[in-house]
Order: C-alpha cells, then sequence, then structure tokens
C-alpha cells in the first residue's frame, strides 16, 4: 500500500510543473499568441526561485520570486511581438535560449549549495488518515495551487465575459479589434500569466521536486508543456489528463528500468510522451470541437492598421 | 447630448482626409447626417466609402478633417469610442467569430455585463421580431454569409446605437428579408435613430433613403434626394457617365448543343450539424447557356458549390462531368485541368490569399493550367510572366489599387472580386461556375462581370451562376433553377420564369402547386 501512494505522490510531483506550465501557456494561446519562451521562462523561474530561497532562507519567497522572474520574462516577449509585432516564434526561441543561458550564469554560485524545500501540507488528524491523507492532505503546496488554477483557469475561460472576450480575441484579432476590444492589452496580461506560471512552473522544480540549482533542471519540461497544450486542443482539462499521464508513464517507466525490464532504456523513456501523444490524440478525435477551440489568429502578429 | 433642437445634425463631418501612399482614398470629405433620417453613401467601389466609414467607426484615424456629434469636436480613436459615442456598425467584411457561436458574438459587443444566456434570448427575440430568423446556438462557422450578416445586424441593433453605419446590408438577403429590414429601418428612424446606408442596389436607396451623398474617387461629387432621381441618374453621378446595360443575345439551337457540365444524382451528406445536405441534384449546362441558380441563403448552394468545383470529392466520381469525363473524384486542380474555372463565394480567405500579393493570388490558382506560361523549367516561377498578366487582368477588369501589385486583402471587396472573376476569365475555361459574383460590387463593375459572364458563354463556354440577386439573375441568365433545402429544381428557361415563379420556388414551393401556396413567410 505504502509503495502505491509512494508512486502516486510522485507522480504528481512529476506532472505538477507541466501542469503549471502548460496551463499558463494555455491562456497565452488562447488569446493567439504563440510563446515558444516556455522552457526558458520556466528555467529563469527555477533559478530566480532558487537564489531567493537560499538567500533568504524562506521557500515561500522562493516562489513569490520565481513568480516574479517567470513574469518579467515573459514580458520581454510581450513588448518584442506585442508592442513591436516581431515574429512570435523566433522570439519565442530566444527566450528559451536567453533564458538557459541567463540563468547558467545566474546560478554560477549557487552550484552544489544546499537549497530550501517548500514543507510538504501537514493538517494535524487529515494528513495522517492512512492512503487518503497524504494524497489529498499531505502533498507540497503547489500541487494544490495546480489544481486550482487548472479549474480557476476552466472557469475563467468558459464562464466568465472576460474570458470570452480573450477567446474571441485568440479567433480573430481583426475582428476583436472592429468590435473596441483592447487586443493587445488583453494579450499582454495573457502573456505575462503565461510567464508567471512558468516561473511558478520552474520554482517547484527548485524548491519542491529537486531543492537545489541544477543548470539546464528545466530538462526540456517547458517543450512538454507546449506540446501538451497542442495535443490537448487547447481545453484545461485534458492538459490535466495529458499532464499526469505524461507523469505517470515517466515514473512507471523509471521503476520499469529499475527492475531491469529486457526493454532498451531509450525505448523506455521514449514512452511517456508516446503514450501523451496516443491518448490526447484519441481523446481530440472529434473535429469539430477541435475546430470549435484551436486559436485561428495563433502566431499572427497583431498590426491595426492606422 | 439632449441640448440640441430638432434638426441640428447628429452627425458633421468637416474635410475629412485619409491618404494610403500614394493614393488619397478620402479627400476633404463633408457629411452632414441629421437626426432621424436615413441617409444613403453612394459610390463606386474605390470610391472612398469604406476608408470613410472606418474613420467614422475609429478603425482608421483620419489624417485631417474633423467630426462633430452632436454638435461636439470629437476624436473617434477607437472603434470603443465610437460606441460610447454610440455608433455602431454592420460590416460588409463581417467582423465575426468563427468559433464561438452566434449568441457568443452577439454578447461579445454588448458592454452591459448581462449573461449570456439571457443574450440568447433576446437575440433570438429581436432576431424573429425583425423577420431576421437566428438560432443563437448555432456556430458562426457553420453559417451561410446570409445568415452571418443577420448576427451582424442583430448585433448592431442590441446596442441600441444613436447613429448606424449599414455597409451593403441587403446584399445577401432574399427580397422578403430585405423587405423587413427596410421596415426596422423605417422604425428606427420613426424612433429618432440616423442611419447611414452604403448600397449599389439604387432601387432601394430610392425606396427608403431620405438623402444620398455621392462619392466619386474619394471626394464627394454631389448631394441628392434619391427619391427625386432614377436609379440611372443616381448611376451617372456615381461613375461619372453612363453605365452600359447588360445585352444578353439569345441563343439557337441550345438544345442540340453538347453538355460542358452534367451533374448526374448528386448527393451530399450533412458536413456538420448545421449544414444541407444534398438531395439528387441533377443539371446539365450546355456549351454557349448560362444557367442560374437562385435560392434563399444557407439552402445548400455553398455544399454544393463545393461539390461542383471539388472542394469536396464526391463518392460517385460519375455524379460531375466535365466536357464528358467523369471529375467527382478529381480535386479542384484536376478539374481546372479538364478546362473549369471556379469563383467562391468568399472573396478573402477563398477566392483569395488575403496577405498575398494579386500577381501571388493568381499563381495559387493557375500554377496547374497555365504551367508552361508561369512556371519555367526546375519548377522556377517565371516572376515577370505572372506579374504581366496580373497587370493585364487588372486592365480588362478595371481593378482600384493603391500600389502596382497589392495584397489581395489591401482591396476593396468589389475591386477584388473584379480581379477573381476576372482571373479565372482570363482562361478562357469552358466551364464557368461561379457563386455570388458581384456580392458587394457597384453598379458599374457589377455589369462589367454580368456581361463578361455572357460574353464567354455566347463564345461557346458553359457558365453556372449561383446568386441570392434575382434581378441579376433575371439579367444574365438563359434558364433560373432554385435550390431548396439541398434539391435543385428544373431549370425555367428565362421566357416563361416571372419573380413569382421564382420566389415560390425560392420559399419551397413545389413546381406545378403553385397556386396552392401563396401565403409566404
Amino acid at each position: 500500500m505504502d509503495i502505491t501512494v509512494n508512486i502516486l505522490l510522485t507522480i504528481a510531483t512529476a506532472a505538477t510543473p507541466l501542469l503549471i506550465a502548460a496551463i499558463g501557456e494555455l491562456v497565452v494561446e488562447r488569446s493567439g499568441v504563440l510563446n515558444l519562451g516556455v522552457e526558458g521562462m520556466m528555467i529563469m523561474g527555477a533559478v530566480g526561485g532558487f537564489g531567493a530561497g537560499y538567500l533568504t532562507g524562506s521557500p515561500w519567497l522562493g516562489l513569490l520570486a520565481a513568480i516574479i522572474m517567470g513574469a518579467l520574462f515573459s514580458l520581454l516577449f510581450a513588448v518584442m511581438t506585442l508592442s513591436l509585432a516581431t515574429n512570435q516564434v523566433a522570439t519565442g526561441l530566444s527566450l528559451t535560449l536567453l533564458g538557459l543561458g541567463l540563468s547558467g550564469m545566474m546560478g554560477t554560485s549557487f552550484v552544489g549549495q544546499p537549497g530550501v524545500r517548500l514543507p510538504n501540507l501537514d493538517i494535524p488528524g487529515l494528513s495522517s488518515i492512512p492512503v487518503v491523507g497524504k494524497l489529498l492532505f499531505g502533498q507540497d503546496p503547489v500541487f494544490y495551487i495546480s489544481i486550482a488554477l487548472t479549474a480557476a483557469v476552466m472557469w475563467f475561460l468558459f464562464k466568465t465575459r472576460t474570458g470570452l472576450t480573450l477567446r474571441s480575441i485568440g479567433d480573430s484579432h481583426t475582428s476583436a479589434h472592429a468590435l473596441g476590444i483592447k487586443v493587445i492589452r488583453y494579450r499582454y496580461l495573457a502573456v505575462i500569466f503565461g510567464g508567471a506560471c512558468a516561473g511558478l512552473a520552474g520554482g517547484h522544480l527548485s524548491l519542491v521536486y529537486t531543492p537545489q540549482w541544477v543548470e539546464n533542471m528545466s530538462a526540456g519540461r517547458g517543450w512538454i508543456a507546449l506540446a501538451l497544450v497542442v495535443f490537448a486542443s487547447w481545453r484545461p482539462w485534458r492538459v490535466l489528463a495529458g499532464a499526469y499521464i505524461f507523469g505517470a508513464v515517466w515514473i512507471g517507466q523509471l521503476h520499469a528500468q529499475a527492475f531491469g525490464i529486457p526493454v532498451p532504456s531509450q525505448v523506455l523513456s521514449s514512452l511517456p510522451y508516446l503514450a501523451t501523444v496516443v491518448v490526447l490524440v484519441l481523446i481530440s478525435r472529434n473535429k469539430r470541437l477541435t475546430m470549435m477551440n484551436t486559436p485561428a489568429s495563433l502566431g499572427q502578429p497583431f498590426v491595426p492598421d492606422r | 447630448m439632449s441640448a440640441n433642437h430638432d434638426g441640428t445634425n447628429l452627425l458633421e463631418v468637416r474635410g475629412l482626409t485619409k491618404i494610403f501612399g500614394a493614393l488619397t482614398a478620402c479627400d476633404h470629405i463633408d457629411l452632414n447626417i441629421a437626426k432621424g433620417e436615413i441617409h444613403a453613401l453612394l459610390g463606386e467601389n474605390g470610391a472612398g466609402k469604406s476608408t470613410l466609414v472606418k474613420m467614422l467607426f475609429g478603425s482608421l484615424e483620419p489624417n485631417s478633417g474633423e467630426i462633430f456629434w452632436n454638435g461636439q469636436a470629437v476624436r473617434i480613436t477607437s472603434p470603443g469610442v465610437a460606441k460610447k459615442l454610440g455608433i455602431g456598425m454592420v460590416f460588409q467584411h463581417f467582423s465575426l467569430f468563427e468559433a464561438l457561436t452566434a449568441a457568443e458574438n452577439i454578447a461579445l459587443s454588448l458592454d452591459d455585463g448581462s449573461p449570456i444566456s439571457s443574450i440568447a434570448a433576446k437575440a433570438r427575440a429581436l432576431s424573429y421580431s425583425y423577420g431576421l430568423p437566428l438560432d443563437p446556438e448555432s456556430l458562426v462557422g457553420d453559417l451561410s454569409v446570409g445568415e452571418r450578416q443577420r448576427i451582424e445586424i442583430i448585433r448592431c441593433l442590441l446596442q441600441t446605437p444613436q447613429l448606424i453605419i449599414l455597409d451593403e446590408p441587403t446584399s445577401v438577403l432574399t427580397p422578403q428579408e430585405a423587405d423587413k429590414l427596410f421596415e426596422t429601418l423605417e422604425r428606427l428612424r420613426a424612433e429618432g435613430k440616423s442611419i447611414l446606408y452604403i448600397s449599389h442596389r439604387l432601387e432601394e436607396v430610392k425606396r427608403i433613403c431620405d438623402r444620398a451623398t455621392v462619392l466619386r474617387h474619394g471626394k464627394v461629387v454631389g448631394h441628392c434626394n434619391p427619391r427625386e432621381e432614377t436609379a440611372a441618374s443616381l448611376a451617372r453621378m456615381m461613375v461619372g457617365n453612363e453605365v452600359k446595360a447588360v445585352v444578353r443575345a439569345p441563343v439557337d439551337g441550345i438544345e442540340t448543343a453538347q453538355p460542358l457540365l452534367e451533374i448526374r444524382s448528386l448527393n451530399r451528406k450533412p458536413a456538420t450539424p448545421f449544414s444541407i445536405p444534398l438531395k439528387n441534384v441533377s443539371l446539365n449546362v450546355r456549351a454557349g447557356e448560362v444557367i442560374g441558380i437562385a435560392g434563399v441563403a444557407g439552402n445548400g448552394q455553398g455544399e454544393f458549390f463545393e461539390s461542383v468545383s471539388g472542394e469536396v470529392l464526391q463518392q460517385d466520381s460519375a455524379s460531375v462531368r466535365i466536357r464528358g469525363k467523369d471529375a467527382g473524384g478529381l480535386t479542384i486542380t484536376g478539374r481546372r485541368l479538364l478546362g473549369a474555372a471556379f469563383v467562391p463565394e468568399e472573396r478573402l480567405g477563398h477566392g483569395a490569399a488575403p496577405r498575398m500579393k494579386l500577381s501571388e493570388n493568381l499563381l495559387l490558382s493557375r500554377h496547374a493550367t497555365d504551367g508552361k506560361a508561369f512556371v519555367g523549367s526546375g519548377g522556377m516561377v517565371k516572376g515577370a510572366a505572372v506579374y504581366a498578366a496580373a497587370q493585364r487582368i487588372i486592365e480588362v477588369m478595371d481593378v482600384r489599387k493603391s500600389a502596382p501589385d497589392p495584397e489581395a486583402a489591401a482591396l476593396s471587396g468589389g475591386n477584388l472580386q473584379k480581379f477573381i472573376v476576372g482571373r479565372e476569365l482570363d482562361r478562357r475555361p469552358s466551364v464557368m461556375v461561379v457563386n455570388q459574383p458581384t456580392w458587394g460590387v457597384d453598379a458599374g463593375a457589377a455589369a462589367h462581370i454580368r456581361q463578361a459572364l455572357i460574353e464567354l458563354s455566347r463564345s461557346g463556354s458553359a457558365v453556372l451562376v449561383i446568386s441570392q440577386d434575382l434581378d441579376e439573375l433575371f439579367e444574365i441568365s438563359d434558364a433560373i433553377a432554385v435550390m431548396h433545402n439541398g434539391e435543385l429544381s428544373k431549370p425555367m428557361p428565362i421566357a416563361d420564369a416571372t419573380f413569382e415563379k421564382v420566389g415560390l420556388l425560392m420559399g419551397g414551393a413545389e413546381p406545378g402547386h403553385a397556386e396552392h401556396t401563396l401565403e409566404t413567410a
């Protein structure tokens, strides 16, 4: 029983940063902006979070710093693509490269230093209930944030007027502009929200997952988050499903490798990617739903004619 | 707002000027719109009408000039400002969101924060009371152009603006729908609202408009009371000279001519829950004739066009035959190579790639059929030849533009349509299929396009025209068939056809039982 619980807990820990980063990027893409800089914003969040936690001794200040770092870094992307109308793909890619390099430089003095870890939730009585106690009431705080965030984004996008406006901008920015909607302002806010989420995901890596600083510690998770958004056809609950499928197969194949299953380790390592793609493609077979949910103006720079 | 007396101008425009590069789209325009009047804005394509209303609605900023609203100088810097002042607009190129429902589209333009469910009910009630039936739950992407226009109009009316700008509102409505719209406009006028009405249909301008301002080449060339003018005199003011009437010479021996386009028992299942299935559609179009297909928007004409053009392939390859060869399984390019040409309804996104130059758009549709002329050895594009061909089409069709080879999206709707039709005519196709050839195109250009289609048929081609404009079909067709609910009636020779007969078929009456179903909705 304990092993099962522990495996489930590690799955949640592996899935949480993917989920947060992907939910942030989902909001960005729903507004019609493609920010390929998730990996860069994530790693900046990780180094900022670790640094602030290490210097102040407070993991909570670390988490806050991670969020701010991600948001500030995304602001750079926003200014370039929204105000200066640069190509979103090129700008996003360079944001990732810049983030990886910059974080490495900023983190040189942190390498090998002991970090601080966000304590797990501990509610007397509840957290010690066998099995469910640990799963429901004994995880790290960011796990709860990630679930709440997914629910909040779902509610925001599909139940609120502001969410409808955001989706409309993603569908056609020219139509939105013609209606008097402030396209650029919405997109700025969406991009910064996405940056803050990516930063938070990075903070989870360096303050919860492995409380230390290692260069390139995001290890491609930003890219996985990006892919999740597309394969989940821009639906929050599918992003959640995708993140957990990925996390589950990832942890599963690690255990399988440890057991020494006679399958090449490269094949096992590729399984999480394969499984996630297959499952998400299967659940998004409905063409009509996909058409309704794909932001049609994704990646196109918006320059109002004046 | 209430400080003004009756008869003062709601909107005054003085010396409004907009310059795009070398083109002065609007040159010191003066315009006064009084409270409670329907004011017509007339002019050919490229006369500056769209530019002017875009400045009034805040989506373009003037280079110079002043706008007064209720006597106060205002700067309309964005559509949001225009809406706050009380200016509503129904666009010619729709500003709808395809992935959202009709109700969501309407909700987006209302700022009162009312929940979407109540907007759906309001929109449904309003749309039926104005005779523009609308299902608020339907997805805009599934709707026809006519149905989309209804959403635009309802959306504008729900905002209860003081001034409503309508850009070509009736071009996709049936005569009955248009009548309902005119009732609505007259009701709005009685409520003291003002309407700026842009239309190429001079008869309806004469019918409902109180005053008219005529633009030509970006300048105001005249004011008039349309009721005291004739359609011909209005057209003369717009164009600057007489508009030639379309001439359709009768053809002899058409019964024995060879059919170049044959549709045999064409069936198609609905592609989406909202689209119309095609039921056993059969039609022959012979060399030398123009066949018109009439019908209310959304009765399967779009689905029919897609099937004929090859945007959608058929299971039964004999259901579409071009020049005696089975073409049902061929793609658009395959059908073009058999000698057919197609002009779809949507200009931007379907007929032309908006962000590409005209010459590039020409190459896109004709790289296969004119491979020798446009593509050299090793697949290299002959840029100069393509450019020259584009310029030839621009000249033949009199396309007005601001640059030598502009992007398709930079042209006004009518000018782009002239280019797209011209692009296909330039090939001298033996089968030409056109959906809404002159939608949003002014009188002079429409006559030009219609004449060109007739001449193409008289030179031995088969021409099939799908249109919601009955006047147009009666002008150019040798026979008219009616599409209703995915079924096509037998073509009626033009000598036997009357507006009433065709109108009844459009309403769904069986041929032969027409006299029993006179009460049309």
